[in-house]
């Protein structure tokens, strides 16, 4: 199967690691991939703040680059969504752009899965792959705790799956909202990983690295003892 | 005028209250799972409640005529409000009348929205607001901080503090105790009063009788001794038929508070002997929103504040800090249709997680509204062509790499914005490292 990758742009500048992870995966899974060189961002920081008539360029060109592929795969929920649902420039994409770990669940590719990872790794359930991808089931509606990185990191050797007091609570990030409400935002994320910290987990995963990057800003100013991974990074250690 | 964020950065410096308050509601945020859980067709009440009041809605010029019909027809009095000055009027004349000194209330958020309270206050008519946690906060000159609970942002200590002050009783924490004797103090005015106004949860068109829901009966204790009712209600509380309440009535307090039903769910359909029961049906705004396609299933709303429970901004920065009457979620849809200028905050104010959206019974699109908000908001600007730059930029592959991302673009051409940024981010978390190179020097060295 032809895939074609798309790496946004806070992951192309500043999770190398991210980005190299994602490719290798899906290499070593088989897949063919195409990694259009000139792709830019999906448009999402924009449209957020209230400029979605600016997105139309991005969003333009994201369709140049990537109308030829039948299967587009990205390494993060958000940027997914947001390419998915929230563009009304960008309807053609629907049933098109999978996020990474939807990707692997919806083909079956857990079963190809060869990683070992000895730790206790708590997921931070993006809000916008949960809520807004259906990636699994969100605690306002119940019916189990069904989750496609729940699913993936079961195939995992050694890896030890931690739960969480609220396995669904905002970490805070929300994109430009970092910024506008700072005080809020920091207080939000530490309250999260305080919960993954009490609860014993040595590592938060997350389909989003943008979560994870604000969350990895905490740990850091404070000296948490709890260090953050794109699940990509767990899959793939590079 | 201070935003959300400097009010929220106000009452997020005293972390302990922060973290008291969040619990707090995230264990009634509990409570409603449980119950939420416990109804197997819960998913399929919250789509028919939905449907129920869009079809309605569809049609509630027709639905707003039948219910007056009928309602006329049990006796009660209707009056058309289109705005909350004409609201407070009626209800000023219906007390000027009976020359009446004070009188009770129960728990209306719709009340509120017009300011009724001060309105008769100036012109020498005292309101005592029945409803507990009201009672408090009217006590304290506050607003409620959450429609279901008004006073939730007030610890005990204060509760106590302000029995003691406005009771002359001894101070006590005691929650028994003080009900005990707020039960007391209310009693007198109950059983004095000659009118008594309460909100209406629901209007029900086919047998034009309205329903109010309250858990401490003051609603009931009033309008029973009064001999005159005043009932307060927006025009879109109507639904059309009285089979349709068990729907709603299901769905409301397991919502609220997670109860399987209120204490007291009380249908009022005609005056007893030698009382009345005046209805008003307000406007206030609510068709103009009703016009608005993006914009009227916020009407919707059945005032659970489920929607405050769970969301993890109202829970971290209390109600005061959407300067709203209706505050949460919810609130911030609402209320830039009243004043865009003042509350243009207040869509900004969400991670956009869609948890609101999530657990909303009657499924109003909160977090999509609140991104349209965002996109109508910034349109009121003069400058949206430095945006479209950004876009054009953004957009154009060579500029992009050679300014490596969408910071660094803002690094470049708008230093002074990026100050801000770069001071906001900082301020509790550390910057992510550079790498070496980028993702796409990565992958183009790789062939």
């Amino acid at each position: 199967m032809d895939i074609g990758l798309f790496i946004p742009c806070y992951i192309n500048q500043y999770y190398l690691k991210v980005g190299i992870a994602t490719w290798k995966l899906l290499k070593s899974m088989g897949y063919t991939l195409h990694y259009p060189h000139n792709q830019t961002c999906c448009g999402q920081p924009l449209a957020n703040s209230g400029y979605a008539h600016a997105a139309r360029f991005t969003a333009q060109h994201f369709e140049e680059i990537f109308s030829a592929f039948e299967v587009i795969v990205a390494p993060s929920a958000s940027c997914t969504l947001f390419i998915k649902n929230h563009t009304r420039f960008l309807e053609g994409f629907q049933g098109k752009i999978y996020e990474l770990s939807e990707f692997l669940v919806q083909s079956k590719a857990q079963d190809k899965i060869n990683a070992s990872f000895p730790g206790k790794v708590g997921i931070l359930k993006s809000c916008h792959g949960l809520r807004g991808l259906h990636l699994g089931n969100s605690s306002e509606i119940g019916h189990g705790d069904e989750y496609t990185l729940t699913t993936i990191l079961s195939h995992v050797k050694d890896l030890e799956i931690i739960n969480i007091s609220r396995p669904d609570d905002c970490c805070g990030f929300g994109g430009t909202f970092c910024v506008k409400e700072p005080d809020l935002s920091v207080k939000m994320g530490k309250d999260r990983l305080e919960d993954f910290i009490s609860n014993g987990a040595e590592v938060i995963t997350s389909t989003d690295i943008s979560c994870l990057m604000h969350l990895e800003g905490i740990i850091k100013k404070n000296k948490y003892p709890i260090q953050v991974m794109h699940f990509s990074e767990i899959l793939c250690q590079i | 005028m201070k935003g959300h964020s400097q009010i929220a950065s106000s009452f997020l410096q005293n972390e302990p209250h922060v973290d008291w308050h969040d619990q707090t509601l995230w264990w009634i945020r509990e409570k409603r799972d449980k119950a939420a859980n416990q109804v197997e067709e819960w998913e399929a009440l919250r789509d028919l409640a939905s449907r129920i009041k869009e079809h309605t809605l569809g049609r509630l010029d027709e639905y707003l005529e039948v219910f007056e019909k009928n309602s006329l027809k049990n006796g009660i009095k209707i009056h058309w409000a289109k705005d909350a000055m004409e609201h407070n009027r009626i209800i000023f004349n219906i007390l000027k009348e009976r020359n009446v000194p004070f009188v009770v209330k129960s728990k209306s958020m719709l009340t509120e929205e017009c300011e009724l309270n001060s309105y008769l206050e100036t012109r020498g008519i005292e309101v005592i607001d029945s409803d507990l946690g009201e009672r408090i906060i009217q006590w304290m000159k506050q607003k409620p901080s959450h429609i279901v609970l008004p006073a939730i942002h007030l610890k005990k200590k204060e509760i106590g503090e302000i029995f003691e002050k406005k009771l002359q009783v001894p101070f006590t924490e005691d929650a028994e105790e003080l009900t005990r004797m707020a039960r007391k103090h209310l009693r007198y005015y109950f059983l004095t009063s000659q009118v008594a106004i309460t909100g209406v949860n629901f209007a029900v068109a086919d047998s034009g009788s309205f329903v109010i829901c309250t858990n401490e009966g003051n609603a009931d204790m009033a309008t029973h001794l009064a001999d005159v009712h005043i009932a307060s209600m927006g025009i879109e509380k109507i639904i059309p038929k009285q089979q349709h309440l068990g729907v709603f009535l299901r769905l409301l307090a397991r919502s609220a508070t997670g109860q399987p039903i209120t204490t007291y769910s009380s249908h009022f359909r005609k005056p007893a002997h030698d009382k009345e029961i005046h209805l008003i049906i307000v406007d206030n705004g609510r068709s103009e929103i009703l016009g608005k396609p993006k914009y009227w299933k916020a009407l919707k709303c059945i005032r659970c504040g489920a929607c405050m429970n769970t969301c993890p901004v109202f829970r971290k920065t209390g109600g005061h800090s959407y300067e709203s009457t209706i505050p949460g979620p919810i609130g911030a849809i609402l209320a830039p249709h009243k004043d865009p200028q003042k509350y243009k905050s207040l869509p900004f104010a969400s991670t956009l997680c869609g948890s609101c959206t999530a657990i909303c019974p009657v499924k109003i699109d909160i977090d999509d509204q609140l991104y349209h908000w965002r996109q109508d908001l910034k349109d009121m600007r003069p400058w949206n062509a430095i945006p479209a730059f950004a876009g054009k930029v953004l957009a154009n592959p060579k500029l992009f790499d050679s300014m490596g991302s969408f910071m660094v673009f803002l690094q470049k051409f708008f230093p002074g914005f990026l100050r801000t940024v770069f001071t906001n981010y900082t301020k509790g978390r550390s910057l992510p490292e550079i790498p070496e190179q980028s993702f796409k020097n990565w992958h183009k060295n790789q062939s």
